[in-house]
């Protein structure tokens, strides 16, 4: 079976990607490795039935939660050496790796769109049904994943804000 | 109704090997940064495995479960770079090892 066989090319990406991850150095290499691992896990839920879940993980987890990292690493590496780092990052050494990964991927996606009667036809469950029980019989999860989201915001923007006044207050106390 | 030609068997593997991974590299690294990327592939591998089980028997639970899943590693990870900003503040370093005193 053809379908088999991409769950476990993906599967073997991901596991990869994720252990090359947890054994990087540079968190930015380490993120890189990180989003090809969740590209992976993407298509794991693509093949097994649930492209409303696959769009969700790129959107959200490879998209959102991923440019929160990347912009908490870039405020953390202000300095004069950034831009010798940033010819650093260039090299092919750092992004052949996760190149390669995605690449596997991508043949996957290209293998999977150009068969028509392949694993793109089986949807086990559909954005529909998910939706009529994300808002039928656990709306009251809904309610509190919203009370959640509205803590986590007053929660880092808090945080975020005592950050930058004292940053403010260290700047008029030096001049 | 059975949409899922993989065996539930292997996507529960691949689930609980990146949970393991997730797991060993909260232990084994000290960096803050490294510990909230290793929290979100735990939290990644769990979602696998509901998404996986609510594809096996052809219930919408698990994708639900996916959802809730989600927003909660949002709302974690906003707070937990807040942490990261004011650890990198107060401390000088990401290195968690410095911080593991309380106040008090």
């Amino acid at each position: 079976m053809l379908e088999i066989g991409f769950f476990y090319t993906a599967a073997t990406v991901a596991l990869v990607a994720t252990v090359m991850a947890m054994t990087r150095a540079n968190a930015i290499h380490a993120l890189i490795y990180l989003i090809v691992s969740l590209l992976a896990v993407a298509v794991i839920f693509f093949l097994i039935g649930a492209p409303f879940a696959a769009a969700l993980e790129i959107v959200i987890y490879a998209g959102a939660i991923m440019v929160l990292f990347v912009f908490v690493i870039m405020m953390l590496n202000l300095g004069e050496k950034g831009d010798k780092q940033e010819r650093q990052w260039l090299q092919p050494s750092i992004w052949a790796g996760p190149a390669v990964l995605s690449a596997v991927l991508l043949i996957e996606l290209v293998m999977v769109i150009s068969q028509t009667s392949g694993p793109v036809s089986v949807t086990a469950v559909s954005a529909k049904e998910v939706g009529l029980a994300l808002f039928g019989p656990y709306v009251l999860a809904v309610e509190i994943a919203s009370m959640l989201l509205l803590a986590g915001l007053v929660g880092s923007f808090h945080l975020g804000r005592r950050y930058l006044e004292r940053d403010n207050l260290e700047k008029q106390g030096g001049q | 109704m059975d949409g899922l030609n993989i065996p539930l068997n292997h996507i529960l593997l691949v689930s609980s090997l990146l949970f393991a991974i997730g797991m060993l590299g909260l232990m084994i690294r000290r960096n803050i940064i490294f510990i909230l990327m290793s929290l979100e592939v735990m939290l990644n591998a769990a979602a696998l495995a509901f998404v996986a089980a609510g594809a096996h028997w052809g219930q919408p639970d698990g994708q639900v479960v996916f959802m809730l899943i989600l927003t909660v590693a949002a709302a974690e990870v906003a707070v937990g770079l807040g942490l990261v900003l004011q650890v990198q503040k107060r401390f000088k370093t990401l290195d968690m090892d410095h911080a593991n005193r309380m106040q008090g």
